[in-house]
């Protein structure tokens, strides 16, 4: 049935599958990235099953965006003596004013900042409605939780950065309503405002967990995430008329198989 | 190769030898540095046990090995005369190396951990006293009026510590002694500055230094610009979330100055100026109750450990 190929075919072919095979041999990373991202989905799920890819991408762009806008911040509450102002605010109003394009990738990461956490309720409320939370996939919805936590903490410290009234009262209040908790709280305001108060250390320990502790923990905790999704695949929607547990044309699920599990998700495992 | 002609590798018979020997040398060592007597213990020590280890290492080429016992004893019935019966000790020597490599892993992770997670929640714990704040002379602070008092807590931190005080002086007390009322401007639902309830006259500002900025207010009430709190001339609550009376400061006069002490935290106040009764507490963050059954909520806070 299929073409004879010409020999120049094969000679590309073979050109352009010989480094590819190299790196396979040796690392797996073809093999890898095939049962990664060319999986079985079922064949009625729609857009709604892309707010995860879409969080993720937002995400992405956050983490690209920080890092660049890294190279220019400066994260210090101290009054530059010349102009009067914090060096905070005034590195932000220096990026925001004056570098080329500055405007463009601070508001990226300032609305990009609302996006993401947008996307992370709707992926949230899809995978609620959608019943997706179920059996097997508990420690996706659990991990994805802890996203969701991790991910508003990134809300959380990264607001106080600008350093100006808003940036800082704002602040001062999610300080002491974290302090109002029971028994811990005015331990974990303490702990937040770097002492009784906010003081000269207090803007550098956020900037630290805005940029190095909290995204490491939204990596880590993103790659488990992931990973959960491509050993168990994508969950049919309620409302599918395949049968659950089944894939046009192939045999029953074995015996044991629990129903709503879809089965053939691109070989789990 | 030898005869053997399999894969295994070829380890020599247990011996505790080795440790001895070790010791001895150790031993020798040490007497170096003390006394030639330790020394030529150490040196004794050694040079048995080193050829007590050698006759153990080298057995199996001078002599037939001796029958080893098998830690524990093969008690499978099924097992086939004269085949490979291998049995493994109860607690095998590649389960002690994992159990060691796990501990002493562990045993770095918490080396490198434990001072890394003291140094990021100690220091917002420790040493965090303020000075006491001099207000300057006491002329400053006119009977029965509040004056704003802005100071530096930390001066050598500069503006981020500026701090905000409500200074009234009440007039001598029935005792004679002088009495201030002095609130701290932080509204104690969630912190924002509390403001005065009435214009604040820029051109009456006085500046003292060390960075004080003194302005005088009419206003006998506050309010509080983020939620409604409203509080009146003793820092009691009168409208709004605060759930406590506004913080206040102990103080002393040196010198004809006023001196901030340090800050506490009120439940309530009776009475007016001079003669109020302060129901005083230790400092705790803004919006944790103080008195009443909502303070059991909230039974150590850092202020009553650290001072």
């Amino acid at each position: 049935m299929a073409k004879v190929k010409t020999r120049r075919q094969l000679a590309v072919e073979t050109a352009v599958l010989a480094p590819l095979d190299w790196i396979d041999e040796r690392t797996g990373a073809v093999r890898g990235t095939k049962w990664f991202l060319f999986r079985n989905v079922p064949r009625d799920i729609s857009w709604a099953q892309t707010l995860g890819f879409a969080t993720l991408i937002a995400f992405a762009a956050q983490a690209l965006t920080g890092a660049i806008l890294a190279m220019y911040y400066k994260p210090s509450s101290e009054i530059d003596p010349t102009t009067g102002k914090p060096i905070a605010y005034a590195s932000i109003e220096h990026i925001t004013s004056e570098l080329t394009l500055g405007w463009l990738v601070r508001g990226m990461h300032r609305w990009g900042a609302s996006v993401f956490v947008i996307l992370l309720f709707l992926h949230m409320g899809r995978v609620f409605l959608f019943g997706a939370y179920k059996y097997p996939r508990e420690l996706q919805w659990i991990t994805g939780v802890l996203l969701l936590v991790t991910g508003m903490l990134m809300g959380f410290t990264g607001y106080l950065l600008p350093w100006d009234q808003t940036a800082y009262w704002a602040t001062v209040v999610g300080i002491n309503l974290n302090g109002t908790a029971p028994f811990a709280g005015p331990w974990l305001a303490q702990f937040l405002a770097g002492g009784p108060e906010i003081g000269a250390d207090t803007l550098a320990k956020w900037y630290a967990l805005h940029m190095l502790l909290i995204p490491g923990a939204v990596i880590a905790l993103i790659g488990v995430h992931l990973y959960l999704v491509t050993r168990l695949g994508v969950v049919s929607p309620p409302w599918s008329k395949e049968q659950a547990g089944r894939i046009r044309g192939e045999a029953p699920a074995p015996e044991g198989a629990r129903e709503g599990l879809v089965r053939g998700s691109g070989g789990g495992d | 190769m030898s005869d053997n002609g399999n894969d295994t590798p070829h380890l020599p018979g247990p011996s505790l030898w080795p440790i001895a020997f070790a010791i001895g040398v150790a031993l020798l060592l040490l007497g170096l540095v003390i006394s030639w007597l330790v020394a030529l213990i150490g040196a004794i020590v050694a040079v048995v046990f080193g050829l007590l280890w050698g006759r153990d290492a080298t057995g199996e080429v001078r002599a037939e090995a001796p029958p080893i016992q098998p830690e524990t004893p093969a008690d499978d019935p099924g097992a086939v005369e004269g085949a490979v019966q291998e049995t493994l000790p109860g607690y095998t020597r590649s389960r002690f190396l994992e159990a060691s490599l796990i501990g002493l892993a562990g045993g770095m992770g918490a080396v490198l951990t434990l001072p890394v997670l003291g140094f990021m929640v100690l220091p917002s714990f420790t040493n965090v006293e303020e000075d006491e704040a001099d207000l300057g002379p006491l002329e400053n602070f006119p009977e029965g009026q509040y004056v704003i008092a802005t100071y530096l807590a930390v001066p050598a931190q500069g503006e981020v510590t500026r701090r905000t005080a409500f200074v009234r002086n009440n007039g001598p007390t029935d005792d004679g002694e002088p009495s201030f009322t002095i609130l701290y401007s932080r509204c104690v639902h969630l912190g924002c500055p509390v403001q005065p309830n009435g214009p604040i006259d820029e051109t009456a500002m006085t500046e003292i230094e060390g960075g004080v900025e003194l302005r005088p207010v009419l206003a006998q009430s506050f309010g509080c610009p983020c939620h409604g709190g409203q509080y009146d001339a003793e820092g009691n609550r009168t409208a709004g979330p605060p759930v406590r009376s506004m913080d206040r400061y102990t103080f002393s006069i040196r010198n004809g100055r006023l001196v901030l002490g340090e800050l506490y935290a009120v439940g309530n106040v009776s009475g007016a100026g001079a003669n109020a009764t302060i129901s005083r507490y230790p400092w705790s963050v803004p919006g944790t109750h103080v008195d009443g059954v909502s303070a059991w909520l909230y039974p150590i806070v850092p202020s009553q450990v650290t001072g």
